[in-house]
C-alpha cells in the first residue's frame, strides 16, 4: 500500500515546523510541500537582524537539503492555485496537479495595506519577507526621513529596522492612543514612548493617515487634522490579514473578517483540510504569534497519527526588546480593578514601568506588564500559569526583595513539573530536570539538542540554565570551575596545594598536581599563583609566563611592545616627563596617556626594550606592570594640597597605596583610586578599591570596576584613618588573592560570594573567620619582598639574552613590524 | 618511479638558545622559523613563525603544552590564543588555519632544521 500524501501549502515558520513535527511522529507520509516564496522557511520573528548583518542563510530554519534528506518533496516559488475537494487534488501555479489525502494549510498572513488615496506609490513598502526587506533596504540607500505606519510590535520593529539603515530621522505613526495597544496600557505605553524618544524616534499617537502626497514618489504624509510630515519613504505595518483567499475559493468556511475556521484539531469545514498557523480562526481569534503556531502545528501531526491533542487557546504572553528597550505583557494585562487589584511600579529617571494584577485575596497572579526592565517576566509568567501562591508582600515580584540575598534558582525549582517552561517547543520543567538527572545534560547546548528547549525565540533561555543549575545542585553534583583539562581542582584548591606543599615551580605542580603537559590556561595560572606566594622574579620562569608577562610589556599590533613605567598617583616631575618624552623620541615610540593617569609607549622592538628600560631605570622609574595581571594604578584627584574643596591629601595617599601594593600578582589586575573629597574626581567607586576622604577620615569602597560590565564599588567602612584603610585592604586584597578564579575581577568575584557583601564585611572588618591577622602578615611578606622586575631583567645577561626576535641574529629587528604615520606620531599596521 | 626530496639541514641555533619548555625564533634568509625546545618530553618541533589568524611574527613566543588525552603537543599564539598541533601543524580550534612545520635534529648541542 502506498503511503498516504499530505500536501502542506506554505513554508514558512509554521509549515516548516509541521514537517518536522509529522516526521518526529511518524515516518508513514509522503509529504510535499509547496511555498509561494523563492526561499525556503526562515525565521521571520529574527526578520530585522537582516539588517544588522544577518543573511538569509542564517535566518534559514534549516538547509535545503534537510527536506530531501528526510523524503520531502518541496515546491519554491509556486503558490497552489487551486483546490478540487471533490477530487482531492490541488493545482499549482507551475502547472503540477497532484492528489492528496491530507492537506494542511500554513499560507500565513499578509501585510494589511489600508486603501489610502496614494498608497501605489513608489517609496511606500510593506515589512514581512526578505524580498519586502531587500527592497526597503535598497530605497533607503537614498533616504534621509522615513515614517512606520503602524505602533504594534512589528511596526516598531521596523522602525528599528530604519534607524539600522542609517534612516537619520524615523518616524512612527499610531491611530491609537497608545503604542503596541494590544500588548500595553497607556501607562507603559507613555514609558515606552518617553525611552523610544530619547533613542531619537518620533512618535505621532492619535494620528490618521489621509493620503500620501508625491508625483510619483512618496513626498509627504497627510493626515486627518490636516497636518503634514515630509518624508523619503514609508513602511506600512498596520497589521496582518490572513492568508485565506484559496481556502475562500475551495468554498472552505472563513470567518467575516478573515481566517480560515479551525475547530479544536485544526481541521477546517472539510474534515480533510486542516489550517494552522496565522491563517487559522480558531473560536474567532488569529493567533499571530509563532508558539501557538508551532503547537497548532503539533496537533495536526498528532492527530493524523492518531495521537490525542487539542487546541483550546494560547497564551499570548510576549516578552520582547524594542530598539533596547525591554517589553513584556503576560497573563491577563489589562484587567482592572474591582476584578482585580493592582501593583503599579514606576520609576521615570530609569524608564522603568512594572504593573501587575493580583486576585483580590491576593493569592494568584493575574497578568502584568513589564517596561524597561523585564528580567522577572519568566519568573511572573510561570507564576500565574501554575498558579503559585503569591508572597505575603506581592510587590516583591516587581520590585525584588530588598535587602539581603535572593536566590534565583530556588524560585525555579520550586515550579510543578508539568508547568511550560519553553512555550515554542513545548518542553516542561519536568523533561528539563530529567534530562539533566537520567540525560546527562550539564549545559544549555546539551539541553537545546537533547530536549530542543530554547530553541525557539530564545526567551527561556535563563530559566532553563537555572533549571539546570537547580536539578545539578538538588542531586548532589558539585558545579566546581576546574582550571583547565591538566588541573582538577579549581584556583583556589589549588592555591592552597601550592602553599601547603611549598611548590616553587611549574614542572613540580604539574607533577603533584596535573596530567599532561599542561597549556596555556594552567601555567599563567600557576605562574600567578607561584608569584602570589612567593613574589619570586618571574622571568626566571618566563616559559609559563604569558606573553606580556614573559616580556615585561604589552604585545601589540605587528609584534612590538608598549611601555608603562610607574608614575605612583599620576604625580610627576617635569624632569621625569622630559626623560619619558626623549625616551621615546630616540626609540620612535608612539606616545598616549592612559587612563589611569600614567603615560604608555608604544611600538617598541623586542630588542630594544632592555635599552629603554635602562635609560628610564637610570631616570628613576620602575616598572608599572601594565603588562601583568597585578595592581596596575592608584588614581588620584590633586586633593587638598592644591583644592580649594580637598578635605584632606589624597594624592600622598593614593602614592602611599600605590607604593605598598605595586608588583604584587592576582587573579586579575586590580585597579585602586583615592579621592580628597565627596565630589569624587578620581572615579574611585568604579576600580576595585576606592578611598574617599570625609570630614572625620575616609570611606573604603571594594569591589567596582569599569570595563564591559561597570559596577560601583560597595561601602566596607566609613570614617576610618589611614592605617586601618591599609589593614583592610591588605586583608581584602589577600583574601581576593587566594579565593577567587583565575581572570575574575574583584567585582565578578564579590557577585559570586555566598553572602555577598555582608559576608565580605564580616571577614574583612568583624575578622569573623580569625584570618585578620594572617593575611596581613601575608600581605606584608608580599610587600617586603617587591623587586622591580625589569631591574632584575636588564642585570641578569641570561634573561637580558631572551629579549631578541632572531635568535640566531640578535641585533636584527623583525622587519614584519611595521608602522604608518598618524597626526605627527606612528601608529601599528593594520592587520 | 620513487621521487626524492632532498632535505637541506640548516643550523638552526645552539640547543640552549631555545628556553626548556619553550620557542625561540630564527632567521632563515627571509623565512622566520619558530623552534620549540619542548624539554619536559625530551622532543623538538619547529614550526613557520607567522600566525595565519592575524599575519603577525609571534608563534615562537606562544605557551606550548599538550591538548587531549592523546597528549597532542600544541603551542598558542600570544595574540588570540589560536592553538596549533606541533605535530602537524593544523589548528586545534574551529579555523581552518595551518602552520608549516619543519622537521627537526639535534646534534652536538647544535638544533637542524630540515628545509624543503
Amino acid at each position: 500500500m502506498s503511503k498516504p500524501t499530505v500536501v502542506v501549502v506554505g513554508n514558512g515558520m509554521v509549515g516548516y515546523k509541521f514537517c518536522e513535527k509529522l516526521l518526529a511522529r511518524s515516518a508513514q507520509f509522503q509529504i510535499i510541500v509547496f511555498g509561494e516564496e523563492p526561499r525556503h522557511a526562515y525565521d521571520r520573528v529574527h526578520l530585522s537582524e537582516y539588517f544588522n548583518g544577518k543573511t538569509a542563510e542564517d535566518l534559514s530554519l534549516s538547509t535545503l537539503s534537510w527536506y530531501s534528506d528526510n523524503g520531502i518533496a518541496l515546491h519554491l516559488d509556486d503558490p497552489i492555485q487551486e483546490i478540487n475537494r471533490s477530487e482531492k487534488t490541488i493545482h499549482s501555479l507551475k502547472g503540477i496537479t497532484l492528489k492528496y489525502d491530507y492537506l494542511v494549510l500554513a499560507t500565513g498572513s499578509s501585510a494589511f495595506v489600508p486603501d489610502i488615496p496614494g498608497i501605489e506609490k513608489e517609496g511606500v513598502f510593506v515589512y514581512r519577507t526578505i524580498e519586502d526587506l531587500e527592497l526597503i533596504k535598497a530605497h533607503a540607500v537614498n533616504a534621509k526621513s522615513g515614517a512606520v505606519m503602524g505602533g504594534g510590535l512589528l511596526g516598531l520593529e521596523a522602525a528599528k529596522a530604519l534607524i539600522d539603515l542609517g534612516i537619520a530621522e524615523t518616524h512612527v505613526i499610531e491611530f491609537a492612543p497608545r503604542l503596541m495597544p494590544r500588548q500595553i496600557d497607556s501607562a507603559g505605553s507613555n514609558m515606552l514612548q518617553m525611552k523610544l524618544s530619547q533613542l531619537g524616534l518620533h512618535i505621532h499617537l492619535n494620528k490618521s493617515t489621509a493620503a500620501i502626497a508625491g508625483d510619483k514618489k512618496i513626498q509627504s504624509l497627510r493626515f486627518n487634522d490636516d497636518s503634514q510630515l515630509a518624508v523619503d519613504m514609508l513602511v506600512i505595518s498596520a497589521g496582518i490579514r490572513p492568508r485565506d483567499e484559496l481556502a475562500k475559493l475551495a468554498g472552505l468556511h472563513v470567518g467575516t473578517r478573515g481566517g480560515i475556521v479551525v475547530n479544536e484539531k485544526m481541521q477546517t469545514s472539510d474534515d480533510c483540510i486542516y489550517a494552522i498557523g496565522e491563517c487559522a480562526l480558531y473560536e474567532g481569534m488569529i493567533y499571530g504569534l509563532v508558539a501557538p503556531g508551532y503547537e497548532m502545528a503539533d496537533i495536526v501531526a498528532a492527530h493524523l497519527t492518531e495521537g490525542e491533542k487539542s487546541f483550546y487557546g494560547y497564551d499570548m504572553s510576549t516578552k520582547l526588546k524594542l530598539i533596547g528597550v525591554d517589553v513584556a505583557s503576560f497573563g491577563d494585562a489589562f484587567i482592572t480593578e474591582p476584578d482585580c487589584r493592582t501593583i503599579l511600579f514606576e520609576d521615570t529617571h530609569k524608564g522603568i514601568y512594572k504593573r501587575i494584577n493580583i486576585t483580590n485575596d491576593g493569592k494568584n497572579l493575574l497578568g502584568g506588564i513589564l517596561i524597561g526592565d523585564a528580567d522577572a517576566y519568566n519568573m511572573l509568567l510561570q507564576t500565574v500559569n501554575n498558579k503559585i501562591v503569591l508572597p505575603p508582600d506581592p510587590k516583591d515580584l516587581i520590585l525584588g526583595s530588598r535587602g539581603g540575598e535572593t536566590n534565583a534558582g530556588a524560585g525555579v525549582m520550586s515550579l510543578p513539573d508539568d508547568a511550560l517552561i519553553c512555550s515554542c517547543e513545548a518542553v516542561t520543567k519536568g523533561a528539563i530536570c530529567s534530562a539533566v538527572s537520567d540525560g546527562g545534560v550539564t549545559g544549555i547546548d546539551g539541553m537545546k539538542k537533547c530536549t530542543k528547549a530554547g530553541t525557539g525565540c530564545g526567551g527561556c533561555v535563563p530559566l532553563v540554565k537555572d533549571l539546570i543549575a537547580g536539578t545539578m545542585k538538588a542531586n548532589g553534583q558539585y558545579v566546581k570551575n576546574v582550571v583547565c583539562e591538566h588541573f582538577d581542582y579549581s584556583r583556589q584548591e589549588l592555591f592552597d596545594l601550592v602553599k601547603i606543599n611549598g611548590l616553587k615551580n611549574y614542572d613540580l605542580v604539574l607533577d603533584h598536581y596535573g596530567k599532561g603537559d599542561g597549556c596555556e590556561v594552567c601555567k599563567p595560572v600557576v605562574a600567578s599563583i607561584l608569584s602570589s606566594l612567593w613574589n619570586d622574579v618571574i622571568v626566571k620562569q618566563e616559559v609559563i609566563q604569558d606573553s606580556n608577562d614573559r616580556f615585561l610589556a604589552n604585545i601589540q599590533k605587528g609584534g612590538t611592545y608598549s611601555v608603562v613605567p610607574r608614575i605612583p598617583g599620576g604625580e610627576i616631575t617635569p624632569d621625569k616627563l622630559i626623560v619619558i618624552g626623549l625616551v621615546a623620541k630616540k626609540y620612535g615610540l608612539y606616545t598616549k596617556i592612559t587612563g589611569g593617569q600614567r603615560i604608555d609607549l608604544f611600538g617598541a622592538h623586542l630588542s630594544d626594550l632592555p635599552l629603554i628600560w635602562e635609560e628610564l631605570i637610570d631616570a628613576g622609574f620602575e616598572s608599572g606592570h601594565a603588562y601583568g595581571k597585578a595592581l596596575r594604578t592608584v588614581k588620584s584627584c590633586v586633593g587638598s594640597t592644591w583644592c580649594r574643596f580637598g578635605l584632606h591629601d589624597s594624592v600622598t595617599f593614593a602614592i602611599e597605596v600605590e607604593d605598598r601594593y605595586k608588583g604584587i600578582r592576582a587573579p586579575h589586575k586590580i585597579k585602586g583610586g583615592v579621592s580628597g573629597c565627596v565630589r569624587e574626581c578620581a572615579e574611585a567607586q568604579s576600580k576595585d578599591f576606592g578611598i574617599i576622604a570625609t570630614e572625620k577620615g575616609w570611606n573604603l569602597y571594594v569591589c567596582g570596576n569599569g570595563g564591559s560590565k561597570p559596577q560601583h564599588a560597595q561601602l566596607l567602612a566609613t570614617d576610618i584613618d589611614k592605617e586601618t584603610v591599609v589593614k583592610y585592604l591588605d586583608r581584602f586584597l589577600m583574601f581576593y588573592i587566594k579565593t577567587a578564579d583565575q581572570l575574575t575581577r574583584t567585582a565578578t568575584w564579590l557577585n559570586k560570594l555566598d553572602g555577598g557583601m555582608s559576608y565580605l564585611k564580616n571577614v574583612i572588618v568583624n575578622d569573623s573567620l580569625g584570618l585578620g591577622e594572617q593575611l596581613e602578615e601575608e600581605m606584608q611578606a608580599l610587600v617586603n619582598t617587591y623587586h622591580c622586575e625589569w631591574k632584575e631583567a636588564i642585570n641578569n645577561p641570561a634573561m637580558r639574552k631572551r629579549f631578541a626576535h632572531f635568535i640566531n641574529a640578535p641585533d636584527e629587528k623583525d622587519p614584519h613590524a611595521q608602522f604608518e604615520p598618524m597626526r605627527e606620531q606612528v601608529r601599528a599596521k593594520e592587520w | 618511479m620513487e621521487t626524492v626530496i632532498a632535505t637541506q639541514w640548516i643550523m638552526a641555533c645552539y640547543v640552549d638558545d631555545v628556553p626548556e619548555n619553550g620557542g625561540s625564533c630564527i632567521k632563515h634568509g627571509d623565512e622566520q622559523i619558530a623552534i620549540f625546545n619542548f624539554a619536559r618530553r625530551n622532543e623538538w618541533y619547529a614550526t613557520q613563525n607567522l600566525c595565519p589568524h592575524k599575519q603577525q611574527m609571534a608563534i615562537s613566543r606562544g605557551m606550548i603544552g599538550s591538548a587531549g588525552e592523546s597528549c597532542e603537543p600544541k603551542v598558542a599564539c600570544p595574540f588570540h590564543k589560536k592553538t596549533f598541533s606541533l605535530l602537524t601543524g593544523e589548528c586545534l580550534g574551529e579555523e581552518e588555519l595551518v602552520l608549516k612545520t619543519y622537521p627537526v635534529k639535534i646534534a652536538d648541542g647544535k638544533v637542524f632544521v630540515g628545509i624543503d
